[in-house]
């Protein structure tokens, strides 16, 4: 139809026909589609908000119900209808930290590896092999964890640590408890192998910003790698790391299957990081399908609405920053 | 001077291992994950997984459903976000580039880019399964299409942001309306950049479980039409790995190694895809 438009546009000279209606026809369908992309535009705009309305929509009655109560209680039973957000809330934080812990430092060591140390023939196999560590949906880290990973943890990992740090007076308690193998130090780590790729790919795209003139006057004044690294590309792409490290810290906070299967889903919050727990989103993986509707139903989406917000505002900070960072390039 | 020297190379070594260790640590990890994949998954891969439905413990069955129900609802979600990502990121690229309310929309498909799935999920669950009473194949489609809509929008946008502004120009000193000149050249130039935006797309989707557990809810039984609830691969693995059957977990393998090598083969099928069209461009 449109490619109609256009032959009689152009060949508008030589047939007689109204040329005005042509034009006039033209001129609607440019406008149309012109429309229709804004239109799309708007939509993603609209998707967000809508999702923030509807979730705080459904979660009114929890809140309405508990009030400011519903994050600081740990109480999760549904016969006696109490609900309180904290044990979800803890979890999510720590399984994220032990996450961040681990992936950061290593996906830093694999960036400074591949822009850095890497023989230039190996510099894109191994990239594209990281990247395809982050297409493997969560829901296999998920069954991986607990088929291989879980085992390794009760037999080896926690034992380990249950018998070195746990036996540390004062802290010991962080260590303690049986192993299970399921638990919230468990999820962390799958977490962070889940999370490692995404840091890693930010602070290789960040570290090539570094201009390499800056780089060479380090090295021309003696520098060693190591100090290069140090007290040029670190310093240079500060604002760029803290945004990548972000941008994981969003991905960890919401992810939802590979957590479920290893965390052990007890509601509630324990002091050792061996014990099980839970998080928001495998709470909602976990029990949404089957709550009765109502307070349960609402509580659950009241969780869901805590997520959004915390990762909204990781997410949003963690753009931010990296648009500081494409203005500077 | 000189005895500082030692302990700086001492130093350098030292920090450089740990950056190759950190390499190995995470290369590991994929063939640890690919290589647990084809142990478990390959020796289920049989005639019935494609030919038979799941069935309940005891009896032999396949994964026929589930994969039907996968396509059925990428389908879905592919039908709705591949326009709808495409003509937003026209917008962002083409009409909006510089306005102000393109830099919103832009931010905002960033912070939905990674949002949590589950997150969305719970939103289709209040629009689409809450004013229906009932989970459906068509609701989980729409969640999946919210997932890969941001997708679409930044890559279509990326891609036309790569056309050379030459060509364009051209096109219009010749009186061509703006729309045909997006539709008729600007899109033209960017085909293969679309290609691969669906293929990332609809990687994501495949892989994706979270959003389909409380909107397209399972099915054990083979059904065609989205209206009612529908399986899945991912809810599969996500049910039957938990399952304490030995033939229900094997199939749990199988099914993860077919969604994992679809994921993994269209990934590395859009990034040749996009390789060659670089090649192109320099010669």
């Amino acid at each position: 139809m449109t490619a109609t438009a256009l032959e009689n546009a152009q060949g508008a000279g030589s047939v007689p026909m109204d040329r005005s209606r042509a034009l006039g026809r033209l001129k609607l369908s440019d406008n149309g589609f012109r429309w229709m992309t804004f239109l799309s535009a708007s939509l993603v705009l609209i998707l967000l908000v809508g999702v923030a309305i509807s979730l705080f929509i459904g979660s009114w009655p929890a809140f309405r119900t508990f009030g400011f109560g519903f994050f600081f209680s740990d109480a999760w039973s549904p016969p006696k209808e109490r609900f309180g957000a904290a044990a979800a809330i803890y979890g999510t934080l720590v399984t994220s930290i032990i996450a961040m812990l681990i992936a950061v430092p290593v996906g830093m060591g694999i960036a400074v590896f591949l822009t850095e140390l890497c023989p230039p023939l190996l510099r894109r196999p191994i990239g594209v092999a990281i990247e395809l560590l982050a297409g493997i949906p969560s829901i296999i880290y998920g069954i991986w964890g607990v088929y291989y990973f879980r085992p390794v943890m009760q037999a080896y990992i926690q034992p380990f640590i249950m018998g070195t740090l746990g036996a540390i007076p004062g802290v010991g308690a962080l260590f303690a408890g049986p192993p299970l193998g399921y638990g919230v130090l468990t999820a962390g780590l799958v977490l962070a192998v889940m999370i490692l790729p995404f840091i890693t790919a930010i602070s290789r795209d960040v570290f090539e910003t570094v201009p390499n003139v800056l780089k060479e006057a380090a090295y021309g004044v003696g520098a060693t790698t190591f100090e290069v690294v140090g007290n040029v590309v670190i310093p240079y792409t500060r604002v760029g790391i803290i945004g990548g490290v972000m941008l994981g810290l969003g991905r960890a906070l919401g992810e939802t299957m590979a957590v479920t299967f290893v965390i052990g889903n007890a509601t509630k919050i324990s002091t050792s990081i061996l014990a099980q727990g839970t998080t928001i989103s495998a709470m909602i993986a976990n029990q949404f399908a089957d709550a009765d509707p109502g307070l349960f139903t609402s509580s659950l989406l009241a969780l869901g609405f805590i997520l959004f917000i915390i990762t909204f505002i990781v997410l949003a900070l963690a753009r931010w920053m990296l648009s500081r960072l494409e203005v500077k390039a | 001077m000189a005895n500082l020297y030692p302990g700086r190379r001492r130093r350098n070594v030292v920090w450089k291992a740990l950056a190759l260790a950190s390499t190995v640590f995470g290369l590991s990890w994929l063939v640890l994950i690919l290589g647990a994949l084809l142990w478990n998954g390959v020796g289920g891969l049989s005639l019935d997984v494609f030919t038979k439905n799941t069935a309940p413990p005891g009896i032999a069955g396949g994964l026929l459903n589930s994969i039907v129900g996968s396509l059925i609802q990428t389908a879905i979600g592919l039908l709705i976000a591949a326009p709808l990502g495409i003509l937003a990121g026209t917008y962002l690229a083409e009409y909006g580039r510089y306005a102000r309310i393109a830099y919103v929309i832009r931010f905002i498909n960033d912070i939905l880019l990674s949002a949590p799935s589950i997150v969305i999920g719970l939103f289709v669950y209040q629009l689409c399964v809450v004013p229906f009473g009932h989970f459906s194949g068509v609701a989980g489609g729409i969640a999946l299409a919210i997932i890969a809509t941001p997708i679409m929008v930044r890559t279509t946008e990326d891609m036309l942001n790569l056309v050379p502004n030459t060509l364009r120009e051209a096109a219009s000193a010749l009186g061509t309306p703006r729309s045909l000149v997006i539709r008729q050249v600007a899109y033209r130039a960017v085909r293969s950049g679309i290609v691969t935006g669906i293929l990332l797309a609809v990687a994501r989707m495949t892989g994706e479980t979270a959003p389909l557990i409380f909107t397209a809810l399972g099915n054990s039984l083979f059904v065609a039409d989205p209206r009612g609830p529908m399986s899945s691969l991912p809810l599969i693995i996500y049910e039957f790995a938990r399952s304490p059957y030995a033939e229900q977990q094997k199939l749990a393998w199988t099914g993860a190694l077919l969604v994992t090598f679809s994921v993994l083969g269209l990934s590395i099928f859009a990034r040749v895809i996009s390789a060659s069209r670089g090649a192109n461009k320099q010669n």
